[in-house]
This record gives structure tokens, C-alpha cells and sequence, in this order.
């Protein structure tokens, strides 16, 4: 009964769907209130639909009931309760129902928050916002069905892949698809806006946050699947650019850049036709991610369904909807008049050099992700894309922008002086210039370009400090007027000053684990003691261990630090006895921002183990600068002129606002 | 890619163990001689996994072939000889950088190519907009209506 009545739902929101694709687009048309205010409750309604939807499904799962063919496919009934309820979207047709619920979320909250939006604007995003649910509803109805039956009721259930039973699983895809899906709003509001043919400053002001939140949530996803990879995977790497990751950075890197022109048509009016232009390509990246993942047209480990009807079916909606945004974009941007002058050296200036950079990197992605199936499509010839080409090229425009990162902060709306900002960096250069020095000094010649990053790292770091210094008047003013001016700084400036701070965060980490970590591939015998960068590590022996729904062998290993026991790793190997397969569980002991990685292999021949053991350095700080970066979206979400209710007028200001 | 797919699985079947990259047994007594290894290693692609190197894959093939990268060294190739070799049993596809030729050329191309015509957009629309002054869009009748009762004079004044 409760499958069907989820199906059940699922038809129920299509309906409302259907309807509200259709009956706001009318009212916007002929000005008819009560049509266009249809679309707050059917959108309100389609999220509750679904969401009961999914409830059936978890409930499925979570009882166990192996009638329903996915729950069979993907369950089994001694998993514990959290794989349980997240294997309900670790398989191909629960993970696009939990896309359709993020979906419809996002309508749901542009209906109940949306009030300060003019009228036909608002009917018209929530129509078009229904265009994309109702597309994926019939996607999901006609060949992704979570809620199928099978005729007899297998006794117990096939098992999650035994990869996915990580709590990674419950964190992961819920987060990136907030993301992913978040970008819906960005593209329903720029398509309103052509169909409209209006646009203004209070467009950016109310895409702003729609688009910034998507961010957050996708660096926090995007950095918990790496994470996540990293732990897994057992030989310590974080970033694949398996096509799959690509799939979720290209989003991310253009949804970095809509943020960033959002900014100039907000404040300065300028920039409109290229904004609309990256959110509607910004969605259409997430929209071709989903079908590379989706559609089996890769084959990775993140890919667990191919099913080629599906993937025609998804191409159909990427064509439809980007092509058709494109065009409408292409008849209507033109009548869009552009605004704001500004000289080339200027914040605007500095912003366009920003998008110039990121969309090219973009690109680079894209095509370096794209580019074999066209090549194997077109000319049966197969040629591979990996990571020595994007650092080749992905890596030098990265560089490029992020020097010229802490300059943009420092130029002045519609004319900068560039000298001047130069003249303000000057402390912040030298700081990454000593730690270049020192960096030379201790690791000696062989990796100079990772020294130059690493100062390039601490160059931002202080370039951001410099930035709220600058704004403050630190060195200038009393203490206690620098301390009131911090405090009436605009958020969004604390933002933008500590998400920069955690994109240097990170690019430290990154640069460090990858060039002075230090590994050793051994064969260890119980009693015998493994050393690596200053640690002695005894191996005690093997145990056998059961687990829920595995059996596991547990090594127990002493870690000692100049004679001293710091901690035990222990490093497991699990068998799934269900899909006869079996996992790698390495052990990490944190050593400041530094881990310690320990994964197990073979047991050889005379008894011995082979194990890998790794040092990586500075590696946790790839994942803190993504939750700094996040915190910092967060701020300049809580700025009052972002607020997303309507913005009320300013009362008094402090008299020492700087000017901004 | 189906027949990739095929592969793939077939080799998760026969192999359910979680061997792991690089084993021990394989490293080479010496110690430049395995840095070298272990940087080509780096450049050469498992072909029945996704992107992975031979270096990080756990698949028997991604073995066979480190095996094979560290018997040429052995026998004195250059890393050159050893992509070269590699390349004449495999082809291009074993390369996780991709050799510049015709086939790659647009891959290749395509970024700096961007870059180069963004820049020259851009300066071109600084150039266009430069000559012509504008100032902001004039307000529709609605918004004048609404900053009169705002301001709190007549709509139709001056």
C-alpha cells in the first residue's frame, strides 16, 4: 500500500505541475492576480506531494519491504538504519526522486519567501521552475519508477554496494544536489526576466541569494565527496578529475562566476546580458552533469545505473531546456539595455577579469571531460584526459586569478587606481614573499613551484586581512573606532574577505599533501615496526572482527612519536558476503592540520601484510578552506540587503561608515 | 564505452579482493629506479578503470602494467622508450595527457583560444561603450508614479 500511494504522490505533483507551468504564465500574460497567485499554493503543494513521496520511499527501506524491486536491488535487512535510509538515493531512480524533492523545495521556497518580488516576475519563476519538475516527473514515472513491484517478494534484499555503506552516503548526494538543484532558481528567474524582457538591479538583488546558497551548498558537497574519496578509496588521493567529479566542479566554477557578476549588475547595473547568460548556463552545467551521471555514458565508480533509454531520455530534457533557454536568450538579450560605465581598471574591471578567467577554466573542464566520447563518437579513435592534462591547463588560469584575487577587493567602483591598490598589498607581498624564502630554505630546490604557490597562498590569506584592515582603518584610526567600523561593515564585505581567505586555505592544503607528503609501501609482520617523517608505527597483530551485514579483519597498529605512544590506527578489510565484494576502511590519526594514513592490502604468502602507510602534511586545510569559504557565503547571505524578505530601509547608520 | 563498462565489471568479478595500487613485491631495489617508475606511473592510464592511473588502480591489469613499466626501466629504457613502448602496445589511450596532434588539437587549442578571444571581446565592448555616454534607463510611468507618492508630489510635475 505505501509504495502506492508514493507513486500515487509523485502523479499528484505532476499534476499540480502541469498546471502551474501553465495557468501563472497565463496570469503574467493578462495581468490576472488570482492566476498568478495560483502558483504559491500549487507550489507549496507539489513540494508536499513529493515529499510524501520520498517519505514512502524511506519508509520502504526502512521496513525492509523487498517487494518494491529498488528496495530488493539496494537494501538488505541487517544494514544498520542510517545505510538504510540513505541507500533510499544511493541507486539510480532514489537519487533522482531526491533531485525532484531538492526541486520543488526550491519552488516551495521561492513561493513562501518570494513575497517583495513583483507579481508576474514571481508567477513567471515558478512556472518555469515547473517546467523543469514536470519534465523530471515524467522522466521518473516513465523510466525510473523507485516504486515498482516485483511479482513474488524476495526473502532478502541484494545489499547496498558495499562502497557506498560510508556515512558519506547520507552527506554527500543530499548536499550536492542542494547545489546542483539550488542553480534552478538562478536559471528560473533569468528566463523569467527574457520572457519579461525586463531587467534590473533588483533582479541581482534577488537572484543574489538564491544563487549563493546554491553555492554554499555546493562547496560543501563538493568537498565532502572529496573527502569522502579520500578516506575510501584507501591510497590517499582527494581530487580524481574523474568526469564525474568534473561534472559537479564545472557548476561550481561557473556558479563562483555568477556570484561574482551578480555583484556588478546589483551595484552597478552593468554586466545584465552576460549575467543572464552564466545563469542559465550555470543550471545547464548542473542539468549535464546529472546526465553524465545519469545517463551511463561514463562508466565510473560513481555510476551506478546505465540504462540507455534513460539516457536518451535525459538528453531530450538538456536539449529542451538549454537549447530552448539559449534561443530565447538569443531573440531576447539584445533588447536588454546595458548600463554602468566603468574604466577598465576598476572593481567592475576586476570582476570581469575574474568571469574571463573562471569561464575559461570552465571550458577547459569542460571540453577535457567532454572530449574523448566526442573524439571515440566521431572518429572511433580513444584517447584519455587525466590529471597531467588539467594541471597543465586547468592549473596556470587557476594561478593567474587567484594573484590577481586580492586586488579586486582593493579597486574602487568605475575607476580603481591600480598603483594604489599595488602601494596597499605591499605588506601582504611580503609576507608571501619571506614565506617563499622560508619555504626554500627548509624543503631545499626541488619542488620551486610548489614554494611559489605556497606564497601565493599566504599572499591571499594576508590580501584578504589587508582588505578588512583597509576598510576598518586599522593602522590609521584608534582602536576603538577600527572596532566600530568592523562592526558596521556590510557582512557581505566580511564574506567576500573570508571566503578568499578559504580558497587560499585550501590551495595550501592542496599544494602541500600533494608535494612534501611521504609514503611508504611495505610488506609487515606482527611485532615489526614501520618509521615514516619522525613516526614509528608497531604492528600488533590481526583480528577478526563480525560487523552487521560484513565480516572484517581489523590490524591493530602503535603509533609512537619520539618513544612515546600518541594512539592505536586500525586499518580494516571488509567482505560483503551479499555482492561477494569487499571494502578497504583506512585509519587516520590527525597530527595538526597533518594525517597520518594507514590502508591494508594482501596478506602475503609468508604471513607477512602489505600496507600502505602516508604522511600528507597540511591535508586537512583542503577541506577547512571549503567549510571557511562556506561560512563566508553564509555571512554575506545574513547581510541585511540580501535578507531575502523585502529589504527595509536603513535607519540611522553609524556616523564612521567607511565609504564602500 | 559499453564494452568498457563490460570489462569493468567483468574484472570487479574476478577481482572481489581489495588489492590495493602498488604492492610491495613489485618495488625495485632501487630507489631512483622506482621514482622514476613511480612517476611514469603517474602518466599512464589503467584502460579498464575510469580515469584512474596505473599507479592508483587496484585492477590485475593496472599491475601487469607497472610490472611492465619496471622491467624496461630495468633493461635500461629511457622514460621515453617506456611511454613509446607503451604507447606502440596501447596507443594514445594509455597516455592520461593526451599527445598534441590533429585528433587533440581543438582539445588543446580550445583553452588558451578562449582565453585570447574573451580578452579581445571584452576590449572590444570597453572600446564600443567607451564613446557612447549613457546615462541610467529612464523610469517606466509606474516607477515615476510610485516615487511621486513617495516623495509626495504630482506625478505630472516638472
Amino acid at each position: 500500500m505505501i509504495p502506492e500511494l508514493g507513486h500515487y504522490a509523485l502523479v499528484l505533483a505532476l499534476a499540480l505541475g502541469l498546471m502551474q507551468s501553465v495557468v501563472p504564465v497565463i496570469g503574467a500574460v493578462t495581468r490576472d492576480g488570482a492566476l498568478m497567485r495560483l502558483a504559491n499554493s500549487t507550489a507549496v503543494m507539489q513540494f508536499v506531494f513529493v515529499a510524501a513521496s520520498f517519505l514512502a520511499l524511506t519508509i520502504c527501506y526502512v521496513t525492509s519491504d523487498f517487494s518494491v524491486a529498488t528496495v530488493y536491488e539496494n537494501s538488505h535487512s541487517m544494514m544498520p538504519l542510517v545505510y538504510k535510509i540513505s541507500s533510499v538515493w544511493g541507486n539510480h531512480e532514489g537519487s533522482m526522486l531526491l533531485w525532484v524533492l531538492i526541486l520543488s523545495l526550491f519552488g516551495a521556497l521561492v513561493a513562501v519567501f518570494g513575497g517583495n518580488l513583483p507579481s508576474t516576475l514571481k508567477a513567471n519563476v515558478l512556472a518555469v521552475q515547473s517546467w523543469i519538475a514536470c519534465a523530471f516527473y515524467i522522466f521518473i514515472l516513465l523510466t525510473s519508477n523507485p516504486f515498482l513491484r516485483l511479482a513474488q517478494a524476495p526473502f532478502e534484499g541484494r545489499d547496498l554496494n558495499p562502497i557506498l555503506q560510508d556515512p558519506g552516503l547520507a552527506i554527500h548526494p543530499p548536499l550536492l544536489y542542494l547545489g546542483y538543484v539550488g542553480f534552478s532558481i538562478a536559471f528560473s528567474f533569468a528566463i523569467a526576466a527574457l520572457i519579461d524582457g525586463k531587467i534590473d538591479a533588483a533582479w541581482a538583488r534577488w537572484v543574489r541569494p538564491w544563487t549563493l546558497m546554491a553555492w554554499m551548498f555546493l562547496t560543501l558537497g563538493i568537498a565532502m565527496g572529496s573527502y569522502w574519496a579520500y578516506y575510501t578509496l584507501g591510497w590517499g588521493g582527494f581530487w580524481f578529475w574523474d568526469p564525474v567529479e568534473n561534472a559537479s566542479l564545472m557548476p561550481w566554477i561557473a556558479g563562483t562566476a555568477l556570484l561574482h557578476s551578480a555583484v556588478v549588475m546589483e551595484k552597478r547595473n552593468a554586466l545584465k546580458v552576460w549575467t543572464i547568460l552564466l545563469a542559465i548556463l550555470t543550471f545547464s552545467l548542473s542539468l549535464i552533469g546529472t546526465f553524465l551521471v545519469r545517463s551511463g555514458v561514463l562508466t565510473s565508480v560513481h555510476a551506478f545505473a546505465s540504462d540507455p533509454t534513460r539516457g536518451i531520455f535525459i538528453l531530450c530534457i538538456l536539449v529542451l531546456f538549454i537549447g530552448g533557454a539559449l534561443s530565447l536568450f538569443a531573440w531576447r538579450a539584445p533588447m536588454l539595455k546595458q548600463g554602468g560605465l566603468f574604466a577598465p581598471v576598476s572593481r567592475e574591471g576586476a570582476l570581469v577579469f575574474n568571469n574571463l578567467f573562471l569561464t575559461t577554466a570552465c571550458l577547459t573542464v569542460f571540453v577535457g571531460t567532454l572530449y574523448p566520447l566526442a573524439l571515440e563518437a566521431l572518429t572511433g579513435a580513444k584517447i584519455s584526459v587525466g590529471a597531467p592534462f588539467f594541471n597543465l591547463t586547468f592549473g596556470p588560469l587557476m594561478i593567474a586569478l587567484l594573484f590577481a584575487m586580492p586586488f579586486g577587493p582593493l579597486l574602487a567602483w568605475k575607476r580603481g587606481d591600480l598603483y594604489g591598490a599595488a602601494q596597499r598589498l605591499m605588506a601582504a607581498f611580503g609576507i608571501g614573499l619571506a614565506v617563499v624564502v622560508f619555504t626554500f630554505l627548509i624543503e631545499g630546490r626541488t619542488a620551486i613551484v610548489s614554494v611559489c604557490i605556497v606564497g601565493l597562498a599566504f599572499f591571499i590569506m594576508a590580501g584578504a586581512v589587508t582588505d578588512l584592515i583597509e576598510r576598518t582603518g586599522l593602522m590609521r584610526v584608534p582602536l576603538k573606532v577600527a572596532a566600530s567600523r568592523a562592526a558596521g561593515l556590510p557582512r557581505s564585505a566580511w564574506g567576500t574577505a573570508i571566503a578568499h581567505f578559504g580558497i587560499a586555505v585550501s590551495l595550501l592544503g592542496i599544494i602541500a599533501a600533494g608535494t612534501w607528503g611521504a609514503e611508504r609501501i611495505v610488506a609487515v609482520k606482527p611485532g615489526q615496526t614501520l618509521s615514516l617523517s619522525g613516526y614509528d608505527l608497531i604492528f600488533n597483530g590481526l583480528k577478526e572482527q563480525p560487523g552487521p551485514n560484513y565480516s572484517s579483519v581489523v590490524a591493530t597498529f602503535t603509533v609512537r612519536e619520539g618513544g612515546e605512544t600518541i594512539g592505536v590506527l586500525r586499518p580494516s578489510k571488509r567482505s560483503f558476503a551479499t555482492r561477494s565484494m569487499s571494502t578497504n576502511e583506512a585509519a587516520l590519526m590527525a597530527r595538526g592540520f597533518g594525517q597520518l594514513y594507514l590502508s591494508l592490502g594482501d596478506s602475503e604468502a609468508d604471513g607477512s601484510l602489505a600496507v600502505r602507510l602516508y604522511y600528507k602534511p597540511m591535508v586537512l586545510l583542503i577541506w577547512i578552506g571549503a567549510v571557511v569559504m562556506m561560512l563566508g557565503g553564509a555571512l554575506s547571505l545574513s547581510d541585511r540587503r540580501l535578507r531575502v524578505g523585502a529589504p527595509k530601509p536603513a535607519r540611522a547608520r553609524p556616523a564612521m561608515q567607511p565609504a564602500e | 564505452m559499453r564494452r568498457l563498462a563490460l570489462i569493468v565489471a567483468l574484472f570487479a568479478l574476478l577481482a572481489p579482493g581489495a588489492a590495493f595500487a602498488v604492492r610491495p613485491d613489485e618495488m625495485l631495489k632501487d630507489p631512483a629506479l622506482e621514482a622514476r617508475a613511480r612517476h611514469l606511473s603517474e602518466e599512464l592510464r589503467c584502460m579498464v578503470c575510469q580515469n584512474q592511473s596505473i599507479d592508483d588502480s587496484e585492477a590485475p591489469l593496472a599491475h601487469d602494467l607497472r610490472v611492465l613499466v619496471r622491467q624496461r626501466l630495468e633493461a635500461g629504457d629511457t622514460d621515453l622508450q617506456v611511454i613509446d613502448y607503451l604507447v606502440s602496445r596501447y596507443g594514445d589511450f594509455v597516455l592520461l595527457k593526451p599527445p598534441f596532434k590533429l585528433d587533440t588539437l581543438l582539445l588543446w587549442g580550445l583553452p588558451p583560444l578562449a582565453l585570447i578571444a574573451g580578452l579581445a571581446a571584452v576590449i572590444a565592448m570597453a572600446r564600443r561603450r567607451s564613446g557612447v555616454p549613457q546615462g541610467p534607463e529612464p523610469l517606466s510611468s509606474e516607477e515615476r508614479e510610485k516615487v511621486a507618492t513617495l516623495v509626495g508630489s504630482d506625478p505630472s510635475g516638472p
